[in-house]
């Protein structure tokens, strides 16, 4: 498997504190390609997305009401882990 | 160790362990370092992963919309630590003040930090559960090979286990098409941590998904094929299940196997510790090198009579994490407590469950909002006269109205006119729980220990 220095292509990495998440699908708006509603109030998203999704995301956590979107704030080369991947 | 410098010593150049490379973890190391400790940290990991994020391994992964490998948690700030991945701590000299790790290498700690969590129960079977086809889910590696499995196109597949992960991959294999059969001991899905009344309510969602759920049944022996191939299930009351997969959702068992004989209070119910997350000795005495966070964690809550829970959820491991690393950097009279209200989530079905305080504390409960028939509603649990905790499907911008009630030990049935007024809601009933000696997947909090609210006592004047 490779490891985070070896991997081309730069991600950003997120996460919802889904006791958080209220369901008011911003960030489904926003930014598609990661969020996206699963029945009425249920949120699925992509714990993994490009580097070049990184402006749409840093809007949609900025817009989530309940500021439940958590967003890699370290680059990911310089905190990775030996052999962690 | 008070106002003789020893604190800022260790701030300065302390050596800090943190056993576990979970969530707990990694928000431990993160808090660690936010406040100030500047000295060698070392992440111990059992699996060969950095730090990664569960709930998405049985709701997007599982629907082949994430991949396991692609789910590392994100970072908040930088942590500087010393990561040993891939091998687990095997012992704890609490004397010497080391970890013992399985290759034979020890590593020495001023502040010890344990989080290493729950795993899967396995199938109890050994040659059954080595049959290729069953599975479990709990790890990334799990969810990596049930995401390929699934990708195959099973005929069957069948959960052993209606909590509220067999619960999600029941869902998610109904999403992807999958014919599912759902085999739970206790009387519905979700009975030990919602208690019947809402259990009816999962089973009819269920059933109405096209899961064939089997309620009141065991699975006593899985048969394989020549090729060593799961093939069918045979369940309690005489039935066949033929089944290419089974997935075992039997709940977890705590990892505190690698403490025993070391003089630290952990046993399979977890580590005790205070409400500080300072883990206890088995003399009863608390430590002060020696914290606990996460799902391996007991502690006395004092909104729950002072009783030891665990808690197997991912907001427990966050906030336990930030305050056993706070407390671990500050005097005594600076410590915080963990107070924190238990809340925790399920999505399955295309509903969206949630939960606050401890329902299976409760012994009625009162549909507040909304009713059990639409599927959209809120319960209130209660016990012995307050609102003990609360859970929402498809209502969650209520639950926040509800803690605060849990917080202020407001009586119940509640006394607000409900928002909905409707003929059934305001009539508290029985929840309905099993009884907690039966086995069974069981709930997501375990109240153990004791509890001075069950003190009975007599003042005796003397004459």
């Amino acid at each position: 498997m490779a490891g985070p220095l070896e991997r081309t292509e730069p991600v950003v990495r997120i996460a919802v504190d889904l006791n958080r998440c209220q369901g008011y699908a911003q960030c489904a708006f926003l930014a598609p390609e990661t969020f996206a509603m699963h029945g009425e109030e249920a949120l699925l998203y992509n714990p993994e997305v490009d580097e070049a999704q990184r402006g749409k995301l840093a809007q949609a956590a900025a817009a989530c009401p309940v500021q439940a979107i958590l967003v890699d704030a370290v680059d990911v080369p310089a905190e990775a882990v030996p052999g962690g991947r | 160790m008070v106002g003789n410098g020893a604190l800022e010593q260790l701030k300065r150049e302390g050596r800090i362990v943190v056993v576990g490379a979970s969530l707990a973890g990694l928000r431990a190391a993160e808090t660690l370092r936010d406040e100030g400790f500047a000295g060698e940290l070392t992440m111990i990991g059992d699996e060969p992963h950095e730090p990664y994020d569960r709930p998405p391994l049985s709701k997007s992964v599982l629907l082949g919309k994430a991949s396991a490998d692609r789910t590392a948690l994100p970072r908040l700030r930088s942590v500087d630590a010393t990561w040993r991945l891939g091998v687990p701590a095997s012992g704890l000299d609490m004397a010497a003040r080391r970890v013992r790790l399985a290759d034979g290498a020890e590593v020495p700690y001023d502040r010890l930090l344990i989080a290493t969590g729950v795993r899967a129960r396995r199938w109890p079977h050994e040659g059954e559960a080595a049959l290729d086809g069953v599975f479990v889910l709990r790890g990334r590696d799990d969810g990596a090979a049930l995401a390929r499995r699934l990708a195959d196109g099973p005929r069957r597949v069948l959960v052993i286990g209606a909590g509220f992960t067999g619960s999600e991959i029941a869902s998610a294999c109904r999403e992807r098409g999958h014919a599912v059969t759902v085999a739970e001991r206790g009387g519905a899905p979700l009975v030990g941590a919602l208690g019947g009344v809402v259990g009816a309510v999962a089973a009819e969602l269920q059933r109405a998904h096209g899961v064939d759920l089997r309620t009141g049944v065991m699975v006593t022996a899985l048969d394989g094929d020549a090729a060593g191939r799961v093939r069918a299930a045979q369940l309690s009351d005489g039935s066949t299940v033929e089944t290419d997969v089974v997935v075992v959702s039997l709940g977890a068992t705590r990892n505190t196997e690698w403490l025993a004989g070391s003089g630290l209070g952990a046993g399979p119910r977890g580590i005790a510790c205070d409400a500080g997350c300072r883990a206890f000795d088995i003399r009863g005495i608390v430590t002060d090198d020696i914290y606990a966070a996460g799902d391996v964690a007991r502690c006395p809550h004092p909104l729950f009579g002072y009783q030891f829970l665990s808690l197997e959820h991912w907001g427990n491991a966050v906030a336990q994490a930030e305050i056993a690393a706070h407390n671990m950097l500050s005097e005594s009279v600076d410590r915080v407590p963990h107070m924190e209200v238990p809340a925790f989530w399920s999505s399955q079905f295309g509903i969206n469950i949630k939960s606050v305080g401890v329902p299976s504390m409760g012994t009625e409960i009162l549909i507040s909002q909304g009713s059990l028939e639409s599927r959209r509603f809120v319960g209130v649990y209660g016990y012995q006269g307050r609102v003990i905790g609360a859970v929402a499907f498809d209502q969650a911008r209520w639950l926040p109205f509800y803690q605060e009630l849990i917080e202020a030990t407001a009586p119940f049935p509640p006394t607000f006119a409900t928002v909905d007024r409707r003929p059934d809601g305001q009539r508290p009933m029985d929840a309905d729980f099993p009884d907690p000696s039966v086995p069974s997947h069981g709930p997501t909090v375990t109240v153990s220990g004791y509890s001075p609210a069950d003190r009975r006592m007599t003042f005796a004047p003397a004459h």
